[in-house]
């Protein structure tokens, strides 16, 4: 493309942005016995560096799960174990079994910088370049506008590069992303592949399984289940069987090796003793799963890339709002394809990735984070409303409302403030965050109740998170089948 | 809605520039800051704690004040800030105090007094013509313009890492050349006189200055030839002028007189004890000058030319500041560096006097003195390169020579800073900043000149891909070798020798093109 000088600068300012905001202090930094979760990263290089493999998962007493036993699936492992061997060839020190425990020190914490800015740039910023640029119906520049708006997206750089909790978010967002674009890009097999890569990377993104499989799915049944589509069927089924055995060869030598990795992933012995917990549980699946029904069902009836990335969507923020024991930083994975949607829904997704940002403004407080945070989300805001002209863009057709609209006002004839209201919701939203931060870094909460804040904090993206829920399903059941969606339809 | 618009400021593209920069100089603040912050802090403590008699004769701290007393007045303003964010700060004993809310206040209010540069950056715009290639934003001189000020490398790197107080004082700087361009003579008279009493490292381009106005102010017409009309002399300008300069030195060095300090302040703003060059060699002529005494007293070793008996101990590339002597070569005396800085900018001064050309004549009179006051001065921080590039950017979106030339000497010069911030946290900082703004001025000015030449010819394409060689040998292979603790200044000593002569060519290119200029002054409106 002619503008790769702009593409270039763009991928160095991202670049630029990690790494200042990476020069801040990390979580649990000098704090023994446990240390933070960089203390885990190193913890595992140790690990996987001095241990045979079959000793990764298993308590010993060279491997004491307590202290940060592994608890992602084989990939980190390898991924860990190759940075011990650089690790090893600058100070072997870092990964000294038993002896390295809270080891820190300046060119420790720089190396464990450095493995991530290079783990992003090898796999995750070429994904959202290479996504962007095959964007369609779009001009060069809103192509590369696009992809610095996505490289500036917060949440991202706080986690992977400030909070340094369960870093090498990147990675498996960008095996994710590399799958989103094969399988939008008709390579479907490295597309499978591609997020096979990225479940073996983290278990997280199963909340991203059901999407990719109802789209192949739709796929088969669309090239029809007797010639094409059974061929694909089976070759899907193949790669993604294939891509599993490689990533756990290892462990697949014993059954009690694969039971004991399955067990370190899905920690289901954690407080599931009463059977009426086990009942409340129950009904939490099922709900989930009925909030995310309709999407798939239409998706696997209907496969489009477009209404894929909306699924994917509203997958990933329905387990997110109903799953057990979610950690603020799963919005991540609901952050990943609301930034593919970006340059349709520019409001929206904007409006969405600050909620997102916000709702971990607890834990980001609890790291000193306030300024890269505010910092970035400043900067994350001006180039999203430079760029796409977000309040420009509120009208009904725009925000892909004006299918819903119009079916109520055959009801409701004075429907007809839809986009104002959202404006509306959006004023009342962004002033509750900025309220609620300053609220936070500024008073103390009462005596009575020390988490006020956090609980606000949460309660409030709680409720943006489902009005998002909301909306992103409207879109999906009420996506038009005619006019300009047509040519979407892959 | 609309309301947010307005504020957003939709479609202005330089309020999202200055925003942008601005945010990036925040995510800045933990970087690492030099001995200049300790300075700062001293000075505030100094106009803090203590009455103007004793400003320039404290001498607790080894960082005594050694700036004209209108900077020592903006610390005194500042101090009064800074005393609701830690008190402790003002305290002159408290040497090397650096608490995070020290840093947090030292560092803000850098970033905000560069609201001065942000809105001489807007000035600057308004005035530069430049033609127009294509009717994108991207491809007017005003954007590409305020991209190379607003987020220039040298200025973020040096201020807002390295620490200093440069972004409001080149603000004043481009804003009095702003005010020369808009025919405001006597404004940007009066700015230049302030910013003179705020950093007097600016006299380097007083000659400039004086002469312009002398010649183009002070002479309301010329003849039809753009000669000097002696008879269109204009008393009341000369006198205005002056009164303007004498007015603005009483105010700053009236309380000094008063008190009979004027030797002593002179004496800490002139301190010539110092070395021909400083720990780090500026790469200017005097770089060239000791590499080749270094050559040249290596192979009088081997050959046996030289006594080795006779040779000083110090090496001037120790790291320390002091008086030495050349071995091979004649020495340098403060002397002989004031004469041939005159010399070098006599040629230009000329040109301006006798074939003036209006503001943009000014303007490169103001580079070519900056630019040889850097080449030969004494004691040349590698800092004062600055003063060329930042002027010489408004020159760039003109002519497609001037172009080139700025982009050598940009180039060259912010990767002569580089040895400023050493610390390895920094490094990628400094390599991904100077990648960003390298690869945008080359690629926006080609795209702007397209139609004409390009911009550089092989030997100066080979030159400038050369840096990048050299700074993997540097910083990554040179440490990992056995010669990095027999010979720590080799990094040093090449950086500068090869940007000096980087340097010296655009120097050399810059004067050529300005004497090959033909002397016919346009007749209609500059």
């Amino acid at each position: 493309m002619e503008k790769w000088y702009l593409m270039t600068i763009v991928v160095l300012i991202g670049l630029t942005v990690r790494w200042t905001v990476s020069l801040n202090p990390y979580s649990g930094a000098g704090k023994p016995p446990m240390f933070g979760d960089y203390e885990a990263q190193r913890h595992w290089q140790e690990i996987t560096f001095n241990l045979p493999v079959k000793q990764w998962y298993f308590n010993s007493s060279d491997n004491n799960l307590q202290y940060w036993g592994l608890d992602y699936p084989p990939l980190t492992a390898y991924h860990s174990l190759l940075c011990a061997y650089v690790a090893k060839f600058i100070n072997a020190d870092w990964i000294a079994l038993h002896t390295s425990r809270g080891y820190e020190s300046q060119a420790h914490k720089l190396f464990m910088r450095s493995t991530v800015l290079i783990a992003d740039l090898l796999i995750y910023i070429p994904a959202v370049v290479l996504y962007c640029c095959c964007l369609k119906e779009i001009s060069t520049k809103k192509k590369i506008a696009n992809v610095l708006c996505i490289l500036l997206y917060p949440g991202l750089i706080l986690i992977d590069y400030g909070h340094f909790q369960n870093i090498y978010n990147s990675v498996s967002l960008g095996f994710a992303l590399w799958g989103v674009l094969g399988v939008s890009c008709d390579w479907d097999l490295l597309g499978s592949l591609a997020f096979c890569l990225a479940i073996n990377y983290k278990q997280m993104e199963l909340y991203h399984s059901l999407p990719f499989f109802c789209f192949l799915l739709g796929k088969c049944f669309k090239k029809g289940l007797k010639g094409k589509g059974l061929v694909l069927l089976v070759k899907l089924a193949c790669t993604v069987v294939a891509s599993f055995i490689l990533c756990w060869l290892p462990f697949f030598t014993e059954r009690e090796q694969t039971l004991q990795v399955l067990r370190r992933l899905f920690p289901v012995d954690r407080g599931l003793f009463e059977a009426c917990l086990k009942t409340f549980l129950f009904f939490l699946f099922c709900f989930t799963f009925l909030s995310l029904l309709p999407a798939c069902i239409k998706l696997t009836l209907q496969p489009s890339s477009k209404g894929f990335k909306f699924t994917l969507v509203s997958c990933a923020l329905s387990f997110f709002l109903f799953s057990f024991q979610v950690h603020e930083k799963s919005i991540l994975l609901v952050s990943l394809p609301v930034c593919l949607v970006l340059s349709d829904i520019p409001f929206m997704s904007t409006w969405f990735l600050l909620v997102s940002t916000f709702s971990m403004l607890p834990l980001l407080l609890k790291d000193e984070l306030l300024m890269p945070s505010v910092v970035t989300t400043m900067a994350f805001f001006i180039a999203c409303v430079t760029f796409f002209s977000i309040f420009e863009k509120t009208s009904e057709e725009e925000l892909q409302l004006k299918s819903f609209s119009i079916s109520v006002r055959k009801y409701l004839p004075c429907f007809t403030f839809l986009s104002r209201i959202i404006q509306y919701l959006f004023l009342i939203s962004v002033t509750t965050m900025v309220l609620l931060t300053l609220m936070t870094v500024t008073l103390d909460p009462p005596q009575k109740l020390p988490d006020l804040f956090s609980v606000l904090v949460c309660f409030v993206s709680c409720l943006n998170f489902l009005f998002f829920l909301v909306y992103f399903n409207i879109i999906i059941m009420w996506d038009s089948q005619n006019g300009r969606n047509q040519k979407k339809i892959s | 809605m609309a309301a947010l618009t307005i504020a957003a400021g939709t479609g202005n593209w330089f309020s999202a520039l200055a925003l942008g920069v601005t945010l990036l100089k925040c995510l800045l603040i933990p970087t690492y800051y030099s001995t200049d912050f300790e300075v700062h802090r001293n000075w505030l403590a100094i106009t803090h704690s203590l009455p103007i008699s004793q400003w320039y004769y404290e001498a607790t701290s080894e960082w005594t004040l050694d700036y004209p007393p209108f900077f020592a007045w903006f610390e005194y303003i500042l101090s009064h800030v800074a005393k609701y964010f830690d008190q402790e700060m003002l305290n002159v004993h408290n040497l090397n105090y650096s608490s995070s809310r020290t840093l947090l206040f030292q560092r803000f209010s850098v970033i905000f007094t560069d609201i001065l540069f942000v809105y001489a950056v807007h000035e600057c715009c308004k005035c530069i013509g430049g033609k127009k290639v294509g009717k994108e934003l991207t491809e007017k001189p005003k954007f590409i313009l305020s991209v190379l000020l607003l987020w220039n490398f040298g200025l973020l790197i040096v201020d807002h890492i390295h620490f200093q107080y440069n972004g409001f004082l080149f603000g004043l700087m481009l804003l009095s050349i702003a005010r020369l361009f808009q025919k405001r003579h006597m404004e940007g008279a009066f700015l230049f006189a302030v910013l003179l009493h705020f950093k007097h490292i600016y006299l380097y381009v007083a000659p400039a200055y004086g002469v312009y106005l002398l010649r183009s102010y002070c002479f309301t017409a010329n003849k039809s030839d753009g000669s000097i009309r002696w008879n269109s002399f204009s008393f009341v300008r000369v006198i205005s002028l002056g009164l303007v300069v004498f007015l603005v030195s009483a105010l700053s060095l009236g309380p000094f007189l008063a008190l009979n300090q004027l030797h002593q302040v002179f004496s800490r703003l002139f301190p010539f004890k110092r070395g021909l060059c400083h720990a780090y060699w500026a790469p200017n002529f005097w770089a060239l000058y000791n590499g080749l005494d270094k050559v040249l007293s290596v192979i009088g070793l081997k050959l046996k030319f030289l006594d080795p008996n006779k040779i000083p101990k110090a090496s001037m590339t120790s790291g320390l500041v002091q008086q030495f002597q050349h071995t091979v070569l004649p020495s340098v005396t403060p002397l002989a560096t004031l004469i041939c800085t005159l010399i070098a900018i006599l040629p230009s001064i000329f040109c301006l006097w006798f074939k003036p050309q209006g503001p943009r004549g000014f303007l490169r009179c103001l580079i070519l003195c900056a630019l040889s006051s850097f080449m030969f001065g004494w004691h040349v921080h590698e800092k004062a390169i600055l003063l060329a590039i930042l002027p010489m950017s408004l020159l760039s979106v003109g002519k497609a020579g001037d172009a080139s030339v700025f982009l050598i000497l940009t180039t060259t010069g912010h990767y002569s800073l580089f040895p400023l911030l050493f610390t390895a946290p920094e490094l990628p900082i400094k390599i991904l900043l100077m990648l960003l703004f390298t690869i945008y001025s080359i690629s926006s000015l080609k795209t702007l000149f397209r139609k004409e030449k390009p911009l550089f010819n092989w030997m100066e394409t080979f030159y400038l891909l050369g840096l990048g060689p050299l700074e993997v040998c540097c910083e990554f292979v040179f440490p990992l070798t056995s010669w990095k603790l027999k010979y720590p200044f080799i990094p040093l000593l090449l950086t500068s020798v090869y940007c000096a002569v980087g340097i010296t060519y655009a120097w050399f290119k810059l004067y050529v093109s300005v004497l090959i200029d033909p002397p016919v002054v346009k007749t209609k409106k500059q």
